[in-house]
Parts: structure tokens; sequence; C-alpha cells
């Protein structure tokens, strides 16, 4: 018995090596897409729970990073030919995130260091996938650059340093803006505790982000039931364009 | 106040798209074209998927058609005998230019080509049109009044068989030209997302002589089939048809219609045309400096749809 609780204990430590784990806390888990949609403000929140006194040395970092799902994205790059710009070489980003935020309590380079972000891929560069370009195209790199530019000019990724606040080194919190365009799906949220650059504990969470109501419904029809989707578009712009032309003439005439 | 477009999947103010459908509506109401020109670039501008765009144009284009060929058809200035034939070419050539759109994606090359469609159509028949026009109302001021109405190349149309006779256009005419015009029409409205009134308008009056004042009724009639058939199109095969933003749009562009129908009724048709072919232009000139010009940002980031 006694050699079991040992055997019990010893197994267990690697798992106790993470002295301080997170306790979390969201303003809300799931994001409803209604028809007045213009984007949402989640606050993530939550407190470091150990069984030890504060350990000495650097202080306690944390990093939130929120992924929407992840999707190919088609590259094109245009260049002069016969005097017009047309696309001509093409590269295929095996996987880009459709929404990504990063919030940190401190410079991003000074909370991690380059090697555990390419463990964990939390910086936005290494949170997208390119193994698939041709070799005849010149500097491939550009077009995964070119995806960080466009979707951070759109809002859709950004890296927020100094956002988090961290009071005793043992409450946190931040505010994730997520914009109107966002789309559908389950938004992986993960947060990180750093000491001098090291992750000391990891956890994730998810957001949900779905269509409701009219969009929901409408969305779904326009998917399961094409035909009859397409059919009730044309009769609503009919009813509406002949509505509209009776209304005007009656107005006229009256 | 934002809305959130459920299929484009973007959240846009809702007055905005009032605005644009209003404004192309009173223009689709004068001339007698769809707008989806004018439409399908202004909705690119504003943030709205190409592909959603194009899809949702050709059902906002229904409605806001219908609307004005009411208001046509009050005024009797329909011909519904060629409407119909031009129908028959229009669905044919729809069907081929989806057909020659899905290859023109496989190439890759489908938004050049689209362009480069735009600005030829627009600045060959843009310029014809100014120029002709000119020349009409430079001929009305010398003759002081009514000038003959000179047609012109009406002889190898008169020798082609297959003639019928359509009584409100006061024409006797091998049915060939008008079918060759629907089919035409119906290609390019496929493969660049508009109503293919700004062709159709013209060639009317130029290739078929047919009178103005009922050209432009007779056009909605057929553009009414043909985008109808084009949304179900999209809707069935890419998904990409937004009731909503249809909706939003038509209501603007509905009304805006009635405007310009009843301002079109009151201007004389040597200036309607001179209008027309003035916008056309601008809407050329613009595309030809997108591709001329060096674009700010070379890449562009595309989804991987039909696959």
């Amino acid at each position: 018995m006694l050699r079991f609780l040992l055997a019990l204990v010893l197994f267990a430590l690697p798992a106790f090596a993470e002295e301080e784990t997170v306790v979390l806390g969201l303003s809300q888990d799931r994001v409803a897409i209604t028809a007045n949609f213009d984007g949402s403000n989640i606050l993530v929140f939550g407190a470091i729970k150990r069984e030890t006194p504060i350990p000495p040395g650097e202080p306690l970092q944390v990093i939130v990073a929120v992924s929407g799902p992840s999707e190919p994205v088609m590259v094109r790059r245009k260049e002069k030919k016969f005097g017009i710009w047309v696309n001509t070489d093409s590269v295929l980003v095996d996987s880009a995130p459709s929404f990504y935020a990063v919030a940190t309590s401190g410079p991003f380079h000074d909370v991690i260091s380059d090697t555990e972000d390419l463990r964990y891929r939390i910086s936005i560069e290494r949170a997208i996938r390119s193994v698939g370009a041709a070799m005849h195209i010149r500097s491939a790199q550009d077009f995964a650059d070119a995806v960080v530019r466009i979707r951070t000019d759109n809002g859709l990724y950004s890296i927020r340093e100094n956002t988090v606040a961290v009071d005793e080194q043992t409450l946190f919190r931040t505010s994730i803006d997520m914009p109107a365009d966002l789309t559908e799906g389950e938004y992986s949220t993960r947060i990180f505790l750093t000491r001098g650059g090291q992750v000391v504990s990891f956890t994730e969470t998810t957001i949900h982000v779905r269509k409701v109501g009219l969009e929901r419904i409408l969305y779904t029809m326009s998917r399961q039931q094409p035909i009859v989707y397409g059919l009730m578009s044309l009769a609503i712009a009919i009813a509406a364009g002949w509505g509209a032309s009776t209304a005007f003439r009656l107005l006229r005439n009256s | 106040m934002h809305i959130y477009l459920p299929i484009a999947e973007v959240s846009v103010n809702a007055f905005l798209l009032l605005g644009l459908g209003g404004l192309v509506g009173v223009l689709s109401g004068m001339f007698g074209v769809g707008g989806g020109f004018l439409m399908t670039p202004l909705l690119f501008f504003i943030g709205i998927p190409p592909a959603v765009a194009v899809a949702t144009e050709a059902n906002q284009i229904v409605a806001s058609s219908f609307s004005g060929v009411l208001a046509h058809f009050r005024r009797r200035t329909v011909d519904l005998k060629m409407g119909a034939v031009l129908l028959v070419g229009g669905l044919t050539g729809a069907a081929l230019g989806v057909v020659v759109f899905n290859y023109l994606k496989s190439l890759g090359q489908v938004d050049l080509l689209v362009k480069l469609c735009y600005v030829v159509f627009l600045g060959v028949i843009g310029g014809l049109m100014f120029v002709e026009s000119l020349n009409a109302i430079r001929r009305s001021r010398k003759a002081g009044g009514s000038p003959p109405a000179k047609r012109r190349q009406r002889g190898w149309i008169h020798a082609l068989p297959f003639k019928m006779r359509f009584r409100t256009s006061g024409l006797y005419i091998s049915v060939i030209p008008p079918l060759l015009v629907g089919l035409s029409v119906g290609v390019l409205s496929a493969i660049m997302g508009v109503g293919g009134g700004f062709i159709m308008v013209p060639a009317m009056i130029y290739l078929l002589g047919m009178p103005t004042k009922v050209v432009v009724g007779t056009s909605l009639f057929q553009i009414i089939f043909v985008t109808a058939f084009t949304t179900m199109l999209h809707a069935t095969t890419n998904f990409t048809v937004d009731v909503v933003l249809a909706v939003l749009l038509l209501v603007g562009g509905v009304v805006g219609a009635q405007f310009g129908t009843v301002i079109g009724a009151r201007m004389k048709a040597e200036q309607l045309r001179i209008l027309l072919a003035l916008l056309v232009l601008v809407v050329c000139g613009k595309l030809a400096a997108d591709l001329l010009l060096q674009p700010t940002e070379l890449y562009s980031l595309g989804e991987l749809g039909g696959h």
C-alpha cells in the first residue's frame, strides 16, 4: 500500500512541476452574431493558483492568445505585364486563422523567448503555417507576410503588448476586442504564464461564435436548400419591387 | 446602424447600402440599364466579397428592373415580342457564359479577364454613344427641329431570313440579329455579373434600329428573366446570394428607379444617351486606371472556392 502511494506520488511528480496554474474566467464564452452584430468585447480574467509561495526572481507574465478557425488561403501577387497589373505568382498558405489576437503583460520579446514562441506558436507569424510553397517562386515568405499585413490592416490580426494587467503576480485581466467581420466557428483561447521567457503554465478554453436567429436560418437554408433559398430570394426581390412601385404610384396619385 | 450580412459574413452600415441602392436605382430607371456595372464595383469597394457581390447583384437587378418594367408597361413602351426573342437568346447565352466563366476560373485569371471585358466593352460603347449623340444634338441644332431619322446598317439585316413583324417597335426584321444580341448579352451578364443593359440598349438602337422609347422597357423585360436565371445558378452552385444585402439594396433601388423613370421620361433621347455615354466612360476610366497604375497592395487573398 505504502509502495503504491509512493509510486503514485513519484508518477504524479512531473505534473506537480507546474506549480502555478490558471483559474480562468471569461465574461462570455459564446458570441452570438445577430442581425445588428457590431463586434464584441470579451473580458478574459483569472487568478493564479499555487501551493507554494511566489517563486523569487523574474516576475510572472501572462499571454492571452485568441485564434479563430484556421483555413487555407490562396495568396496571389501582381506583376506588371504588357503594361497592366496582373496576378502572376500564387502561394497556398496551408492554414491561417481567420482572426488572431495576442495580448501580453509586457513587451512581447521580454515576455516569452523565441524558442518557447516556436514551440507554442504564439506570435502571429508562427500561427500561420505555410509549407506548400512552390520552389520556383521567389521569396515565398513574402506571401505569408502579406497575409499578416492585409489581415492586420483589416483589424483581424493584432498584437497588443502591455494590455494584460497583472496584480500581485496573482490576478490578471485583459479584454479582447473582436471586430464585426467575424466568421463562425470555435475560437480557441490560450493563456500562458511565463517567467523569464519560459512558459510555466498553459491552459486553453474555447469561445463559440455562432450566428443566431434570422442570420442562422438564412445561412442554414442557403446551404441545405439552395433551390428553395434562391427562389425565396427572387420572390422577396420581386415582391419588394412590385410593392414599392405600387406604393410609389399610390403616393403620387393621392 | 450596422447590420451583419449572413452570407457575406461582414458587417456594414445599412444606410450606406440603402443610399448606394437608391443612387444606382435612379440611374437604372433613367437609362434602362440594370446598374450592375456600377453596383458590382461599388460593392467590392465597401468590402463585400466579390463572389457574393456578383451573385447578390443579379438578385437585386431582378427587383429594380421589375419595378422599372412595371412603369414602362403602363406607358406601353415594352415590345413583348422583341423581348421574348431576346430572352431566348439571353437564357442560352447565360448558360454558355457560366461554362466560360468556370473555364476562366480554372485558368486562375478570371478577375483580370472580367476587368478587361469591362474596360473594352465600356470604352467602345461609351465612346460610340458619346460621338453619336453629340452628332445628333449638332444635327438637331442645325436643322432647327426634327432631324430626319437616318438609320444606318439596315442593308444586311434586311437581307437575313426568318423575318418577323415587331409591331410595337415598328420593325419588320429577321429574328437572327435579336437572337444574337440576346445571346451575347446573356454570355456577358454571366461572366461580368451585370444585367447587360449597357450593351443591349446601344445594340438595340444602333443594330436593330428600335425606337429609343421602346428600347428601355424592352431591355428591362429581358434583363429580369436573365438575371433571375443567373441568381438561381449562383444560389445553387456557389451559395453566394445574400438575401439581406439584396433586400437593402433593392429597397433603395426600387424607390430610386421610380424617380429615375420619371426623370428619364421628361428628358430628350439625345440628352439621355449623352449622359449614359459619359457615365459609361467614367466607370471605364476608373477600371482602366486600376489595371494600369501600380496598386498599393500587390498581394491579394482568396479563398479556395470551387475545388
